[in-house]
């Protein structure tokens, strides 16, 4: 499969009245056109601020992008997407990279009906006049599943259930035919069936369409449905990469090994208390200088203490930042 | 929306009520108005006549109950002064205060939105301090010291407006505004202007951070694009209560800036009318006053709700 997008050592920094928020330190992964990956990590890990930082859409200042670049196959050849100038900047947002945000209540403009606010993007980046773009967007709604399409152009995000209001919110991302979406927590503020309900409506526009999607979530049990491969962040840093299958069966990171282990099983012994990783994660506005997990992890040795690790290879497209070696029981 | 409105109609009515009642028995608490009315080397038949003339030998209830009926019409009695109906005065006098309200309030939106739309956009630049200064100046300046400087500066030195008096222009039977109103709707709208900067920042600075701006910057639009269509469309409805209720204080007549500028309007009418202690046109005004704070309130809080789809399609 070919790159689509390649991001290295992403730096950013939030320099507020308090100090400076280490937000990334140093956050590299790829996505390959057309498949699924998985964002993983507790709150605060930095899973929004990576895929901010990339379309520039961080309130800066606070915000700081210091290091790093992203590198992006546009039609005409690689771009860094972290050194644009700000037209070309308008033209990959939307145009080239759909955003689905996490409340679409708050996302939508309250005071502009769904409609234009669907048409506004398509009237950006594909040369069509009005009517045209009113007709697009009349056919996006349809195809998010909004029964009644037509009348409800006009309705305001208010008027809408928090499901539909999210099917708004996708057809806003996939107005312009993106060639990546990035979903931030699409489904966090939905119930149960909803929530299957978009999941399934994202793979089959994705089928469709053959774009490529990063879904942000935190929910480890969402991503065994949706992911290719998965991307496991902690404290700014992306501790563990790999494909699906292999990160369910063999963490390599004592940090996906207790995120895995608080997952309820099916089958568990009911009365089992589920395991949950024991202390928190560190203050960003400390600079990282050894692993971040180190006072968490059952693993630690004197290497955790001395520096942070790199990420090693350890299996094929399986990346892992740390020092101890979980299938052999010592330290690599 | 239909009950909220029918609701905020019954509401003004019982504040005018109020008003009427307020503006009947504050002339009687001053015990003999008719003492107030006349000079004080004035005979006791003299005063008696008086007293008969306006009927404030009558049961107090029945002269409240005739106030009242009369209010109703719009029916205040006579000024003393001028031997004319009070309301027929003020009415003389409206399309001058109409004009001066309406100019000031023009140059408020005209300053004040747009200076207070680029100093939120870039807090820190060179607009933003023009901007935070204008709407503290504006906010504290007395406006009749500023009127006198005005004067000064643009009527006796350079000569540019008339000192002072109201110049209209008429065209087929209407009295269109000349120069004449510039520098007394300039000082009169000061402190709206100052208001209209500090508002139109704060909530500029306010809806930047909102998730639908980031939305519409993830869209790709342009920042004229996200600034007109999102930011200062969601700022413009809690604008559209100031505005209202700036309006409201302006249209009621300034008594300072009339004066000054002897501009024939309401409040120069009204500062005469204490003067010469007319006691029904003070009511007269007073109460037309009070009538077009609450009704422009009303017109602001339906407006409001208009505006905001939220309301609009609410219960
Ligand atoms: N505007 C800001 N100012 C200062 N710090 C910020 C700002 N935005 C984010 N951060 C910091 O960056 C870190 C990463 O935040 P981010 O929103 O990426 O977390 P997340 O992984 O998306 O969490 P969640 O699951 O809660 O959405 C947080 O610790 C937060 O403190
Ligand atoms: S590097 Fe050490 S402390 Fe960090 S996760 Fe690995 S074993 Fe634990
Ligand atoms: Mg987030």
């Amino acid at each position: 499969m070919s790159r689509i997008l390649t991001v290295k050592n992403l730096v950013t920094r939030f320099y507020t009245f308090d100090g400076v928020v280490h937000a990334l330190n140093g956050v590299s992964f790829h996505l390959d056109h057309g498949e699924t990956l998985a964002i993983v990590g507790e709150s605060g890990s930095g899973k929004s601020v990576t895929m901010m930082s990339l379309l520039h859409l961080l309130p800066m200042p606070p915000a700081r992008i210091e290091e790093g670049e992203a590198v992006f196959e546009d039609d005409d050849g690689p771009i860094d997407l972290l050194k644009l100038s700000k037209p070309e900047r308008r033209r990959v947002r939307g145009g080239k990279i759909g955003y689905i945000f996490q409340d679409a209540l708050s996302a939508l403009n309250p005071v502009m009906t769904v409609g234009r606010q669907v048409r506004e993007s398509i009237m950006e980046h594909l040369s069509l006049d009005q009517k045209a773009a009113r007709e697009r967007t009349i056919q996006l709604l349809e195809h998010v599943g909004i029964p009644g399409a037509k009348s409800r152009y006009g309705n305001y995000p208010h008027q809408f259930s928090g499901g539909m209001r999210q099917r708004v919110m996708i057809a806003v991302a996939i107005a312009c035919d993106p060639k990546i979406v990035i979903a931030d927590e699409p489904t966090t503020a939905l119930d149960v069936t909803v929530q299957a309900q978009i999941i399934e409506l994202t793979k089959r526009i994705q089928d469709e369409l053959g774009i490529s999607v990063i879904w942000i979530t935190h929910d480890l049990g969402v991503v065994a449905g949706i992911a290719d491969r998965v991307l496991v962040m902690y404290a700014g840093s992306a501790v563990e990469i790999s494909p699906v299958d292999r990160l369910y069966e063999h963490p390599q990171h004592p940090y996906t090994e207790g995120l895995l282990a608080a997952l309820p099983r099916v089958g568990a012994k009911r009365g089992k208390r589920l395991a949950s990783i024991k202390g928190s994660p560190p203050d960003l506005q400390e600079p990282p200088r050894h692993c971040q997990f180190a006072w968490r992890c059952p693993y630690n040795f004197d290497r955790c203490w001395a520096s942070a690790p790199p990420l090693f290879e350890v299996g094929e497209g399986h990346y892992t930042k740390c020092y101890y070696d979980m299938d052999q029981e010592r330290p690599r | 929306m239909q009950r909220y409105i029918l609701s905020r109609i019954v509401q003004s009515l019982l504040i005018l009520l109020g008003v009427l009642f307020i503006v009947f028995f504050m002339l009687q608490l001053t015990g003999d108005p008719v003492s107030l009315m006349v000079s004080r080397n004035a005979s006791p038949e003299q005063m008696e006549m008086l007293r008969e003339e306006m009927g404030f030998n009558r049961p107090i209830l029945i002269q409240f109950g005739d106030f009242i009926g009369g209010a109703l019409v719009g029916d205040f009695g006579m000024s003393l002064r001028h031997r004319q109906p009070a309301m027929e005065l003020i009415l003389e006098r409206l399309p001058a205060t109409v004009e001066l309200a309406a100019t000031a309030l023009l140059i408020a939106l005209l300053i004040g939105i747009p200076l207070g739309l680029l100093s939120g956009s870039n807090p820190g630049s060179f607009w933003d301090t023009l901007a935070r200064g204008a709407g503290l100046v504006g906010q504290t300046i007395p406006n009749f010291w500023l009127a006198l400087i005005l004067i000064v500066v643009f009527s006796v030195e350079l000569g540019w407006f008339p000192t002072f008096g109201r110049r209209t222009w008429d065209v087929f039977g209407m009295e269109l505004p000349t120069k004449s109103v510039i520098l007394p709707a300039f000082s009169l709208g000061l402190f709206t202007t100052g208001q209209l900067v500090r508002f139109t920042r704060s909530a500029v600075l306010e809806i930047k951070n909102e998730d639908y701006v980031r939305t519409a910057y993830s869209k790709g639009l342009k920042d004229n694009q996200i600034y007109l269509r999102h930011i200062l469309r969601n700022a413009s409805i809690p604008l559209i209560s100031i505005v209202g209720v700036q309006f409201g204080y302006l249209l009621s007549g300034s008594i300072y800036i009339e004066t000054i500028f002897s501009w024939p309007g309401i409040g120069n009418l009204l500062a005469e009318a204490i003067g010469n202690r007319d006691f029904a046109l003070v009511q007269a005004i007073a109460f037309f006053a009070s009538l077009v704070v609450v009704t422009l309130n009303l017109l602001t809080d339906i407006a409001y709700g208009l505006a905001d789809p939220r309301i609009r399609y609410g219960d």
